[in-house]
């Protein structure tokens, strides 16, 4: 587990946001190093997709702020986001079906040729063909080919593929939003292989799951929220399911804050 | 030899592409069949149909349709349609002839005039389902009605045609190339698809095949129709056409990103593509086409009326697109499946008419031709479906 001592790759420091007369966020902190696993549970309404929502650039905090490596950073866009080397990975996937797995990971950022129009419609497809096959290699997956449609591949493989989507661009920090759910135990053990590479290779990763299997397998923090706030930190290799459960419903919970 | 190689055999088919077949993915093979068996009924009935002046007469009716069609698949893999293409092409041929016949303009600027013509009518009603976001049906059907409407109104008080004196406009769908030209472009695609085979970075069968197939279809074309006056330039204009947008659908970025507009429009916009541009662009291209076989319909006549582009004109390039392998859906579709649908109902309606057979004989059959079209697309996508679950 990487020390306190590093600089987070991300820290949300007292992030607060309101939608009319609902509290959705009221001041949460967290922090997300490299090579790292945050599991972020809690209950529905908890404030879990309103917090990836503001980091990930879609609403803008109240108050508060937000810092990448350090740095108070705006993020005013999913691409603002992108452009700091946060993606994210909705739970519909966000993929089309009828385009080939190197058409999907290159989707609206192909790679060009030339600059001038209309030479910049010249996919540079050797380069998408190498870059993807690399992805793919280091995500430890495996596909029929990265010629064929999507379509007719499985879910574990359509959420590896929009993972890889999230890693062409060298990205810093994914957020996955329920990866495993309707998944089977096969591709769930798929999809976990690649949660794992993706720290293996360096990244930061902020996991939201309801599924508390995924969260002990994977993670290396656990975060439960609740009404809003980030109300506790958990060591997975310390507490037992049954005390993260306690904590996301509002019985006893056990704090590892320092 | 006394050893035998019994691999051989399945691994060649499943590189030909059998394997293929078997999962459901039938390629054009159901049209190009559907070609061969109206080619063997109608020689049949009547032998007249497998001239080769009938095959340059079937060049030549084609053109529109096939302009059209094209224009029609595009506006499909998106996900929407254009109903106004066959007002939007009698209007532009209106456009035309008004201005050389009645305004004595030259050719040179009365078809770039016709053609933009049927560019602005393209990006207003692509803008207009953009930003109102009005459905295209209903929006292009407002167009139908529109563009037919000025389409008569630009005729004025004249009954009947209006002539063509242009010979460069009436040239359009009646000049032939030398024989020794059209030699020399099957020559020419013989040499380009030699390069391209060498070049290739994987070599396979079937991809060697299909390359061999650009040559040998053009040879045979050229040889039958030199039988008659020869190659008309109108078969060139649309072949390179349908390079162009071929290019365009299947190795361009506009490419990948028009697909992906008609496959998940949510996805798209998410990845960044500005997918109000390409579809106003798509029906703006749409709509050019259609002009541009407006133009080729006015120079088949010599001269335009109120019942140019009229007719079941953008009813058979829908069907034309769909026979040809495109989804109603979006998404899914070619420029080549487009142009073989349009000589399936081209070729029925050619068939028919030698036959002597009145046109509502001519509708119900091309309504049936459709009909088995779209159920062998249904039954084929049930198979693609199952397969598709094992892996495939």
């Amino acid at each position: 587990m990487p020390g306190a001592e590093t600089m987070p790759l991300l820290e949300v420091r007292g992030v607060a946001k309101r939608f009319g007369s609902v509290e959705a966020l009221r001041g949460v902190d967290l922090r997300v190093h490299a090579a790292e696993v945050v599991a972020l549970l809690g209950d529905n309404g908890a404030g879990k997709s309103t917090l990836i929502k503001t980091i990930s650039g879609v609403h803008q905090p109240d108050s508060g702020e937000i810092l990448v490596l350090g740095k108070a950073v705006a993020i005013p866009s999913p691409r603002a986001a992108s452009a700091l080397g946060i993606e994210t990975v909705y739970q519909d996937l966000a993929l089309c079906d009828n385009l080939t797995v190197v058409q999907n990971l290159f989707l609206g950022r192909e790679l060009r040729r030339f600059s001038g129009w209309p030479l910049r419609w010249v996919p540079a497809r050797r380069q998408m063909v190498e870059r993807a096959t690399e992805v793919v290699r280091q995500l430890g997956t495996t596909l029929p080919s990265l010629h064929s449609q999507i379509g007719t591949m499985s879910g574990g493989q359509r959420q590896a593929i929009a993972v890889a989507r999230a890693m062409v661009w060298g990205s810093r920090l994914v957020i996955l939003d329920e990866p495993t759910a309707a998944l089977g135990v096969e591709q769930t053990a798929n999809v976990r292989r690649v949660i794992r590479n993706l720290r293996a290779s360096g990244l930061g990763v902020i996991l939201i799951t309801h599924n508390m299997q995924d969260a002990f397998a994977l993670a290396d923090r656990i975060v439960v929220m609740r009404q809003g706030r980030a109300i506790t930190e958990m060591d997975p290799k310390v507490v037992t399911p049954d005390q993260v459960v306690g904590a996301i419903t509002g019985g006893s919970a056990i704090s590892m804050e320092p | 030899m006394s050893h035998s190689r019994p691999p051989a055999t399945p691994s060649i088919l499943a590189r030909l592409g059998a394997s293929r077949i078997a999962h459901g993915d039938l390629g054009f093979l159901p049209v190009v069949f559907g070609l061969v068996v109206i080619a063997l009924v109608f020689y049949n009935l009547t032998p007249v149909f497998l001239t080769p002046r009938n095959a340059s007469n079937l060049v030549l009716q084609l053109g529109p349709l096939t302009l059209l069609t094209m224009g029609m698949v595009l506006v499909l893999l998106i996900g929407e349609i254009d109903l106004s293409a066959g007002s939007v092409a009698g209007c532009a041929a209106v456009v035309l002839v008004v201005l050389l016949t009645r305004h004595g303009w030259p050719a040179i600027g009365a078809i770039p005039a016709a053609l933009l013509f049927g560019c602005l009518a393209g990006l207003i009603q692509g803008s207009w389902v953009v930003f109102v976001r009005a459905p295209s049906f209903i929006v292009t059907l407002t167009g139908l009605l529109v563009f037919q409407g000025l389409q008569f109104l630009l005729l004025g008080e004249e009954v009947g045609a209006l002539l063509i004196y242009d010979p460069f406009v009436k040239g359009i769908a009646s000049t032939y190339m030398p024989h020794w030209l059209a030699w020399c472009l099957v020559g020419l695609t013989a040499i380009i698809a030699l390069a391209a085979a060498l070049t290739a970075p994987v070599r396979n069968a079937r991809r060697l095949l299909r390359l061999l197939l650009f040559p040998l279809v053009a040879a045979a074309i050229v040889a039958v129709l030199n039988l008659y006056f020869g190659v008309p330039y109108l078969l060139l204009l649309v072949i390179a056409v349908a390079l162009a947008l071929t290019l365009l659908t299947e190795h361009s970025l506009f490419g990948v990103h028009l697909l992906a507009v008609g496959g998940n429009a949510e996805a798209a916009r998410r990845a960044g593509i500005n997918v109000s541009t390409v579809r106003i662009r798509v029906f703006a291209l749409c709509s050019t086409l259609a002009a541009l076989a407006g133009i080729v319909a006015a120079s088949r006549q010599y001269s335009v009326d109120s019942a140019t582009g009229g007719g079941n004109l953008v009813l058979d390039s829908i069907a034309a697109a769909v026979i040809g392998g495109t989804s109603l859906f979006g998404g899914r579709g070619r420029i080549v499946g487009g142009l073989l649908g349009a000589v399936v109902i081209g070729s029925v309606s050619n068939g028919l008419d030698l036959l002597g057979q009145p046109a509502h004989i001519k509708t119900i059959i091309t309504g049936l031709i459709l009909l088995a079209a779209v159920s062998v697309d249904m039954l084929a996508r049930r198979r693609r479906i199952s397969s598709g679950a094992a892996g495939a």
